[in-house]
């Protein structure tokens, strides 16, 4: 596994005998050692039945046994201090900007594929590579409108970027939910801490959204959320958001295009819309255009979207940055844009299209983590070190018929946070997901996200569809 | 040679359909071979006809209708004069860069036998492209058999490939999908064929690739036909795969299920009328 994990709590690698607290979580330490242990099985106890009153669930694709679950939640929050956050905040605009900016320039002058900063078929020969978009600006020039940019620690001072979420990134329903059975069961922890809060969330994401609406739009424009319907594994949060927002949710059926104007069908007749937040992927949202068998499309869309009608949340064609292979090009997409150095670093990584970096991985395969150029969710992923010989043996095969196809990475040995498991408290793997959230003004970040926690001991795959958790996440106010 | 062309497409619904909405890819532009004397596209029915360009830069028409229909027909004629060029397309509007068509597709993925019968069928390209891709084109159109019965609109390469039978689609496809994988552009072109043998009336319209040859440019191979493309082609809309450059893609609300007819006819047309100079005495 290479090194031990840098521990959150106690700031000490893991193994090591777990005395001394990093200032952040001095307090969390003691409210740990202090209360009985059977008040935190209550309040555990008390918290799932918050969520499944609420019926917060989500969807696993392929597992015919249960196709709704509840993501198992961790009491114990996950504190990052104010000069953290800063740091993270500062890297996160600049990564956003310029990924629009990015976005801008693939459907545009396209100075970064001639200046060589990224390969011209890399982006050509990408599906998500959308050629409707081009010479195509959306409404003022914004691509992306919401990211969840996933980020790990490595040590006291080292935050990774290991991936970015352009098109429809979820959680978000998650971090907002969390937040709020945190301070319904642990009012006293809220009274000894000063927790940014992130409950304005919702009203960031209606500025956003408002913002960017068409020249044409009214001074009041029309939002609405645009889900696939209630067979959608992040339903429960288009529904969840759709009301935070008080905008309409809206499926295919719901909506209709004519004359480049798209309508929404109501009661009291035909209703002009402006802005979709669409939780929808390309591929789905116009037969006439792409996938011809798709019901969840509204057909004409592309034409009122071209026609600059209609704003779309995200943009058509964000998902080239969310490709892999793509991925490892950002710290030169990034100084190129914003002429900065990134303040937030990628994870290193081989792209095994280079013929040096295969031969490298196949080396070295059994530390390594492999991904697929365009899988997400943790699907189709092998992590080295825990894998047996004959995953190894099929990954190899795998590699040498479509190098092209994939990435890989060290494993990192992500930082822990501490994790009621059968145990007792120890120390577990986690990541974070904040959503960025890019308008024509300005860009929005609530102070937190979705902390998302390995609860298998020694696992580092954090996804809720590969038995991940979450936590709140708490920013502290000074 | 002129070509005059009839084209009807009819849709005919077992309900009345309440609306409609259809992109057609329908209308051929000029290039050094091939010049547009008239053209035009009639709906039967009422309806808002919008013509744009789309990215690869394909003429679309959007046909939009709101009432009540039992059936249309699509029907578009017109005259277009050709010239042998030798497959050599040139004057074409040209709208993405060439890597773009390497772009694999569902409808256009090779798998491992494909990959394998590409590389033996073709020899060496980096010697004689030209001839790899001629000798690919006779591979395929020798080895398929030319049927309308095995496969349908969705069918892909490999399957098409597997079964060894199929359209003009299955053929370019196959086409399509060897040459990308010998790292050579290639695209899907729907238009028509003039037949030499005398028939006019056609069941559906045709299909043929281009491939962009180093040093030479774009060029038309028919691997229905095994030819290259040359007087008796009309050029009318370009794709990555057959969806890309469908003629007709709709969407309708209401109607129950479709039955749909092609009538085609493509003919030799008029000689141009002799001019007649009047010299005022």
């Amino acid at each position: 596994m290479g090194r031990a994990a840098f521990d959150e709590m106690t700031g000490r690698p893991n193994g090591q005998a777990a005395e001394g607290v990093r200032s952040a979580y001095a307090a969390l330490k003691e409210w740990l050692e202090t209360c009985p242990p059977d008040f935190f099985d209550t309040r555990r106890s008390q918290a799932e039945l918050f969520f499944r009153r609420i019926g917060i669930t989500f969807a696993v694709y392929g597992d015919n046994q249960s196709t709704e679950r509840l993501i198992p939640f961790d009491i114990i929050p996950r504190v990052l201090t104010k000069p953290e956050w800063e740091l993270l905040e500062r890297g996160l605009k600049q990564r956003v900007t310029a990924l629009n900016a990015f976005l801008g320039d693939l459907y545009g002058a396209q100075e970064c594929i001639k200046a060589g900063v990224v390969p011209a078929d890399l982006v050509y020969r990408n599906p998500h590579y959308r050629l409707e978009m081009l010479g195509c600006p959306p409404p003022h020039g914004v691509y992306v409108h919401i990211a969840g940019i996933d980020v790990v620690r490595v040590d006291e001072d080292t935050f990774y970027v290991l991936e970015d979420n352009a098109r429809t990134p979820s959680g978000v329903s998650y971090m907002l939910e969390n937040r709020e059975v945190m301070m319904r069961l642990f009012p006293e922890l809220f009274a000894q801490h000063r927790v940014a809060p992130v409950e304005n969330y919702p009203d960031a994401l209606l500025k956003t959204l408002r913002s960017v609406a068409p020249l044409t739009a009214t001074r009041d424009p029309t939002v609405v959320l645009l889900t696939p319907g209630r067979f959608n594994s992040a339903f429960y949060e288009h529904s969840f958001l759709a009301d935070k927002l008080g905008v309409e949710l809206v499926e295919a059926s719901d909506l209709f295009a004519k004359d480049d104007v798209v309508f929404m069908r109501t009661t009291e007749g035909p209703k002009r819309v402006d802005v979709i937040y669409r939780r929808i992927d390309d591929d789905f949202i116009d037969p006439l255009v792409f996938r011809p068998d798709s019901v969840l499309g509204v057909p004409g869309l592309m034409a009122a979207y071209q026609a600059g009608n209609v704003t779309l949340a995200n943009a058509v064609g964000t998902g080239i940055c969310d490709d892999k292979a793509v991925y490892t090009y950002m710290p030169a997409i990034v100084r190129f844009f914003t002429g900065e150095e990134p303040i937030l670093n990628n994870v290193p990584t081989w792209c095994c299209r280079e013929k040096e970096a295969l031969s490298y991985v196949l080396d070295r395969l059994p530390e390594l983590v492999v991904k697929e150029v365009n899988g997400s969710g943790g699907y189709g992923m092998l992590v080295g070190p825990h894998a047996t010989k004959r995953e190894l043996d099929e990954f190899a095969r795998k590699l040498k018929h479509d190098p092209d196809g994939f990435i890989a990475q060290p494993t990192l040995s992500l930082s822990t946070c501490p994790t009621f498991v059968a145990s007792g408290v120890a120390p577990r793997h986690v990541d974070l997901r904040p959503f960025v959230l890019t308008g024509a003004d300005e860009i929005r970040i609530v102070p937190g996200g979705l902390t998302r926690v390995a609860l298998k001991e020694g696992s580092l795959v954090v996804n809720s569809s590969q038995g991940g958790g979450t936590k709140d996440t708490w920013v502290l106010d000074g | 040679m002129r070509v005059r062309i009839v084209h009807d497409t009819i849709y005919r619904y077992d309900r009345p359909v309440r609306a409609l909405v259809q992109a057609l890819r329908l209308t051929p532009r000029d290039h050094d071979g091939q010049h547009v004397l008239r053209w035009r596209i009639e709906p039967s029915a009422d309806g808002r006809l919008t013509p744009r360009e789309d990215s690869l830069g394909n003429i679309v028409h959007m046909f939009s209708a709101d009432h009540a229909l039992d059936e249309i027909t699509m029907r578009v004629s017109g005259e277009v004069e050709t010239a042998d060029t030798s497959g050599i397309l040139q004057g074409s509007v040209e709208r993405v860069p060439d890597p773009f068509y390497l772009r694999e597709t569902e409808l256009t993925a090779a798998d491992e036998a494909m990959r394998a019968f590409a590389v033996s069928a073709s020899g060496d390209m980096s010697a004689d492209p030209l001839g790899c891709l001629h000798r690919l084109l006779e591979s395929i159109h020798r080895q398929t058999a030319f049927d309308t019965d095995t496969t349908h609109v969705a069918t892909t390469a490999r399957e098409a490939f597997a079964q060894r039978s199929g359209v003009c689609q299955d053929l370019t496809h196959v086409f399509i999908a060897c040459a990308r994988h010998l790292g050579i552009p290639a695209r899907y072109v729907s238009g028509y064929f003039f037949r030499a043998d005398g028939v006019v009336e056609q069941d559906a319209g045709h299909a043929w690739a281009e491939a962009k040859v180093p040093n030479l440019g774009w060029v038309g191979f028919d691997a229905a036909n095994g030819i290259s493309t040359g007087e008796a082609h009309v050029r009318v809309a370009i794709g990555l795969d057959y969806l890309g450059a469908a003629p007709i893609r709709g969407t309708r609300q209401g109607g129950g299920s479709e039955n749909m007819d092609v009538k085609l006819r493509v003919e030799r047309g008029r000689p141009p009328r002799q001019m007649q100079l009047q010299v005022q005495a």
